[in-house]
């Protein structure tokens, strides 16, 4: 019970504290970059203003002091309560997204995931699905034509890439052949040879020593590259942030379905988007890009490489440090990933996002499960 | 701990399946309170190891089923004189027979369920096993609802191309 505590508020903390107020920052400041001007720097306490971070600080001082306004006409509870809808179930699938491998220190044994369920992944789509209602909630209960639009908007965009996303990932699940992520992550701590595939079909009786040297780390991406590309884009859909901000669409409905909010509650809105970015790293670099493995040294092999010198216990440790930074490390680089496309690419018209799912997306990833199963049988048969 | 969880949930789902049936005024907030008896379901059945189950029951009924529901009613934005008295009393008078009939089979179903438990078999409940048992001993089912399905889908598509036209 102790151990769960310590691991839920290690991830929660993580995240929420370090991650958040920082995202904001990086957000001002990458936009500025990519658009040629002098970011976020006017803030300052004393004159001190440290390239923009009190930025942050500046902000939710700035919401929690507005008025907390709910319009004439509209549902008080509903209306207060759609912004925590919105975000819980960012928070909630965090439970089952594995940080770190499995660690034995004696008797001790430390699994580096809050929840480590079988179904891990159908739970992180349940959780997810609920996150429509803090849009449409939110658009309906404000009593504004403009914001049940964008309701409207938010809901059919989501549910439409909720079944392009569990399509998207089917591939992966075959290949790893499971659906608990702490053991898709330890699937993708090992290497395979480019080369192997010779080797099956028989070509030549085994390869020549160095071309097996020629390996790649057995990571989602190069297992399911298309299913990558698919299921990022659908859960960048998901979070409804642009080049997806139809559901906001300033130039065409106002702002959507947080129109009529104000002050912190306006604040829970955006918090949950920025909260989701990290949450979408977390699970994009589960499935695909290896969770917290290290590309060519397995935990074996760093724990094999410290032990003799130092004692097993202290290489585990090492080990676990290491992971738990390698995981946190790929976040980052997701993160980096979705603002750069998000500050890239235009809004797309709302037609080109429903023709996007189902005209695109749709039919790829079903092509991509059908190839993935033939592919999967085929090795089957030839080993 | 389990049973804490299981009164907990159903303490959710009953006061849900009430806030739907008693509050005839927003239509909206009763759909809403469905939401919250689908998910609270979602929980019991997890509680009973039927993993697969509990996820769908939230990923589907309340995560998309539910969420039509609302789009229909928010879109329509019913009231109260919509309903004229003569088709109100037509439907209370179907509702009132409905209603008998499944809490006559519900009881029978309770009379017959205080027997020894049946035997789990190892993984019951899991994906695995209702994938495997889908598509090998009910596959012919599986197939004919996917038929069911696409004629479904055909006679949405037609439906809504004669709209535009």
């Amino acid at each position: 019970m102790l151990v769960v505590i310590i691991k839920l508020l290690f991830i929660v903390l993580v995240i929420m504290a370090a991650f958040l107020p920082i995202i904001t920052w990086v957000e001002r400041k990458q936009s500025a970059v990519m658009q040629d001007r002098i970011g976020a720097n006017r803030a300052d306490i004393f004159g001190i203003r440290i390239l923009g971070l009190f930025h942050p600080i500046a902000d939710v001082l700035k919401l929690f002091t507005k008025e907390d306004f709910v319009p004439q006409g509209a549902n008080r509870v509903l209306h207060l309560l759609a912004p925590v809808i919105a975000m819980v179930p960012a928070i909630m699938a965090m439970a089952v997204i594995p940080y770190g491998g499995v660690y034995r220190f004696g008797d001790l044994e430390l699994n580096l995931v809050v929840a480590d369920i079988d179904w891990g992944m159908l739970y992180i789509f349940a959780v997810g699905s609920l996150a429509t209602y803090g849009a449409v909630i939110a658009g309906w209960a404000s009593n504004n034509n403009w914001s049940l639009l964008g309701a409207m908007r938010a809901s059919s965009q989501m549910i439409s890439y909720e079944v392009t996303m569990g399509l998207a990932v089917v591939g992966i699940f075959m290949v790893f052949g499971t659906l608990r992520l702490p053991e898709m992550a330890v699937f993708q701590d090992q290497t395979f040879r480019l080369l192997g595939f010779v080797e099956l079909l028989g070509l030549v009786e085994t390869l020549p020593i160095w071309l097996d040297w020629i390996r790649l780390p057995m990571w989602g991406i190069f297992l399911q590259p298309l299913g990558f590309i698919l299921f990022l884009t659908c859960i960048m859909a998901e979070n409804k942030r642009p080049p997806f901000d139809a559901p906001e669409g300033e130039s065409e409905i106002v702002s959507g379905y947080h129109l009529e909010y104000s002050g912190m509650r306006f604040g829970l809105f955006y918090t949950s988007e920025f909260l989701e970015i990290p949450v979408i790293g977390m699970i994009v670099t589960t499935l695909f890009l290896g969770g917290w493995a290290i590309p060519f040294l397995s935990q074996e092999t760093i724990i094999g490489f410290i032990s003799p010198i130092f004692g097993e216990g202290f290489a585990t440790a090492v080990c676990m440090a290491l992971h738990v930074g390698t995981f946190l490390l790929k976040v980052i680089f997701m993160i980096w990933l979705q603002m750069t496309i998000r500050w890239t690419l235009p809004r797309f018209r709302y037609d080109q996002i429903m023709d996007l799912c189902w005209k695109m997306i749709l039919p790829l990833s079903i092509v991509n499960i059908l190839a993935t199963g033939a592919a999967v049988l085929f090795i089957r048969g030839l080993q | 701990m389990s049973l804490l969880f299981f009164y907990i949930f159903a303490a959710i789902a009953i006061a849900g399946a009430l806030g739907m049936v008693l509050n005839t005024r927003n239509t909206v907030a009763s759909a809403l309170s469905l939401v919250l008896t689908m998910v609270a379901l979602g929980g019991v059945y997890v509680l009973l190891e039927a993993y697969l189950i509990g996820a769908l029951q939230i990923l589907v009924y309340a995560g998309a089923i539910v969420v039509l529901f609302l789009f229909v009613v928010m879109l329509l934005n019913l009231r109260q004189p919509d309903f004229s008295p003569q088709r109100q009393r037509v439907t209370k008078i179907a509702a009132a027979v409905i209603g008998v009939l499944v809490l006559l089979q519900f009881l029978q179903l309770i009379h017959g369920a205080f027997g020894a438990p049946a035997a789990i078999p190892e993984g019951f409940g899991g994906y695995r096993q209702v994938g495997t048992a889908l598509f090998t001993d009910y596959v012919l089912a599986f197939e004919a609802t996917s038929l069911l399905l696409l004629a479904a889908m055909v006679g949405a598509v037609i439906l809504a191309k004669r709209k535009i036209d």
